[in-house]
């Protein structure tokens, strides 16, 4: 530790001795820390917003059906308790929200075309939290009540229905006897979403008029559960499953979605290949800088050897070097990074590669998510195998023999 | 009580395809406070004579003894220590840090010492006073004439008043009043301090500062004589 400022110092003024190449290589460790940075950020941002489309549609992030419903989502399959006795358990919970509906596949019919889509029958005010839907965008109106009597429904599906709002439809599904249950309804209301899919998959109507429609009674298909954090529903999932009787299955939303709760999962990995795949490309520069920069010092290695430095301070010189290089090339690229990261906090639009995008489920906005976590990993990863590539050219130079060094013609 | 003790030394280097005897059986005694300018002709062995003595270089047979340690058998961790506590250097060539002031390079064995930083710029600042460096203290070696950077080694190597000094054609680049300035800087350590100085020299002023001549020839030592110093 007493040598550390008298280190730190020859470290330093060594580094700048030859300020061409020490530039150069600072050049290249900030463009690579900016490029981990940025493009974990925008990768980031495009599986967030994934996982955040995937969790609004789904919706919740806990959920609780009856244990068939998810491979069979039908009435039949339904959950028995009434709303007023789910209040009693859940109202008061610390949750963000929670809501009951019934949720099954149904068929809508128009006068000139049908299409199978996804029937949410959902109390609107209990919802506002979940609905990937903004009650306040939709043109016409979005439902009022859970005895509402309209239909809300996807623009792009008004489209391909060749429907408006004020026009008629028809939904039909079937009912606990498998019977048909159906029903004409008037749309109310069309809505967009950040989702193409989103608009032709989903159809809204009061949780009521669908428990009328489907002769069910009170009965729901799934009651869903909102925390504060998507990344950790542990504590959502515990205090539900605590409230729930057995016979129901309780799952937080990685397990219901296993593609989005393995995209997550594989996001995590993919940062850390991403910093280490940058690094090793620059960890050739680095090595290089640094064998060039014992190299062209061997007689004054030896000189303080000589005067009575040990090994293991020349050892320690060349790697304070190393660090003091990455240290100040991260710092320049993790400002760049959050310089260029900033300004593009609206969105970016990428709406030219849209179809490709919704293809893997991402919409056509992309926002750069900038995580602290990400940075600090990005910056850790770096010095950490910087410290470990910069062994060997520091062991070498602590191995001279202080006479030969001295010695060597330069 | 000696302050250097070399017994039998060989040493041989290989030279293209000879083997060329550096040291051929050289033993030697040096005491405290002892003053020795070793002298010899180029390749005459008294720079890896030198180098023994200072744990540089170590010989393939014989012991060398420095304050009362034996050294050739010594770590490389154990050589910097004694070096660092025991023995102040001079080289050939400049040998400055580059990218270190005057004052910097003249500190740098102290700060390695562990000498507080008050202390050492006290020091520093003094010794560079009598080299007659004052006011060149921030200058890098670069910016400094060949007698000058020498005169930065030479402080150097006194600052933390080593009880041995090994210098090796202290005088080399040195114009005639500077080097009997050094000397007389030498001779004024030696005197009050007990400093034992070994100095590898061609130069016969500063033999005439020794009390001891000790030439050598073939990596022999052919006479040894004391003297009555200037």
């Amino acid at each position: 530790m007493r040598m550390t400022p008298v280190l730190t110092r020859l470290a330093w003024r060594y580094l700048w001795r030859n300020h061409r190449r020490t530039i150069i290589m600072l050049s290249a460790i900030a463009v690579g820390s900016w490029a981990m940075i940025f493009m974990t950020a925008l990768t980031r941002g495009m599986v967030d917003q994934m996982i955040a489309d995937g969790i609004s549609v789904l919706p919740g992030h806990v959920q609780v059906h009856d244990p068939e419903f998810l491979n069979d989502p039908s009435v039949a399959n339904r959950i028995t308790i009434p709303d007023r006795e789910l209040a009693a358990s859940f109202d008061g919970a610390e949750f963000r929200a929670w809501a009951s509906r019934v949720r099954v596949p149904a068929v809508i019919m128009s006068e000139r075309e049908s299409r199978g889509v996804t029937l949410l029958g959902i109390d609107p005010a209990a919802e506002r939290e979940f609905s990937f839907v903004s009650y306040d965008e939709v043109e016409g109106r979005f439902l009022e009540s859970p005895d509402d009597n309209g239909v809300v429904i996807g623009r792009k599906l008004a489209d391909k229905l060749d429907t408006e709002v004020g026009k008629r439809i028809v939904l039909m599904s079937q009912d606990p006897d498998n019977e048909i249950a159906d029903r004409g309804f008037r749309v109310v209301g069309l809505f967009e979403a950040s989702m193409p899919s989103f608009e032709e998959s989903f159809v809204f109507i009061g949780k009521t008029t669908a428990q009328k429609m489907l002769r069910i009674g009170e009965a729901t298909t799934e009651v869903v559960f909102l925390g504060d954090d998507y990344r950790d529903v542990d504590p959502t999932y515990e205090l539900v499953a605590e409230r729930v009787d057995g016979g129901l299955d309780v799952r937080r939303w990685h397990e219901i979605d296993t593609y989005l709760g393995t995209m997550l999962k594989v996001m995590d990995g993919f940062v850390l290949i991403w910093v280490v795949v940058i690094f090793l490309a620059l960890s050739f520069g680095l090595v290089n800088t640094l064998v060039m920069a014992v190299f062209e010092r061997v007689r004054e290695i030896g000189l303080m050897l000589a005067l009575g430095m040990k090994p293991s301070s020349i050892l320690a010189q060349i790697l304070i070097e190393s660090m003091l290089l990455l240290a100040t090339g991260l710092l320049i690229g993790d400002v760049l990074a959050v310089l260029t990261i900033q300004p593009l906090q609206g969105g970016i639009d990428i709406s030219a590669v849209a179809e490709g995008m919704e293809m893997m489920g991402a919409s056509s906005v992309l926002y750069p998510k900038l995580y602290l976590d990400d940075v600090v990993l990005a910056n850790v990863v770096v010095l950490i195998l910087g410290f470990l590539a910069s062994l060997s050219p520091a062991w070498r130079a602590s191995r001279y023999e202080p006479v030969e060094a001295i010695t060597k013609v330069g | 009580m000696s302050s250097v003790r070399c017994v039998d030394l060989r040493k041989t280097y290989r030279q293209g395809d000879q083997d060329v005897k550096a040291l051929d059986h050289v033993s030697i005694e040096i005491d405290e406070g002892g003053f020795v300018c070793l002298v010899a002709p180029s390749g005459g062995g008294k720079t890896t004579l030198l180098n023994a003595i200072g744990g540089l270089d170590i010989p393939d047979s014989g012991e060398v003894w420095v304050a009362e340690q034996r050294i050739d058998e010594m770590s490389k961790g154990e050589l910097a220590d004694l070096r660092l506590a025991n023995i102040g250097f001079v080289f050939q060539a400049y040998n400055l840090i580059p990218v270190l002031t005057a004052q910097e390079n003249v500190e740098f064995v102290m700060q390695v010492q562990g000498v507080p930083a008050a202390e050492r710029r006290e020091k520093s600042m003094a010794i560079l006073e009598e080299v007659g460096l004052r006011g060149l203290e921030d200058r890098r070696p670069a910016e400094m004439s060949g007698g000058q950077q020498q005169r930065v080694a030479v402080a150097r190597a006194i600052v933390s008043r080593p009880a041995l000094v090994l210098a090796d054609e202290p005088t080399a680049n040195l114009d005639s009043k500077t080097s009997d300035e050094l000397m007389e800087l030498f001779t004024e350590l030696n005197r009050h301090h007990n400093t034992t100085f070994v100095i590898a020299t061609h130069d016969q002023r500063v033999m005439r500062y020794a009390k001891r001549i000790v030439r050598m020839l073939d990596g022999r030592i052919v006479e040894d004589l004391e003297q009555d110093a200037a």
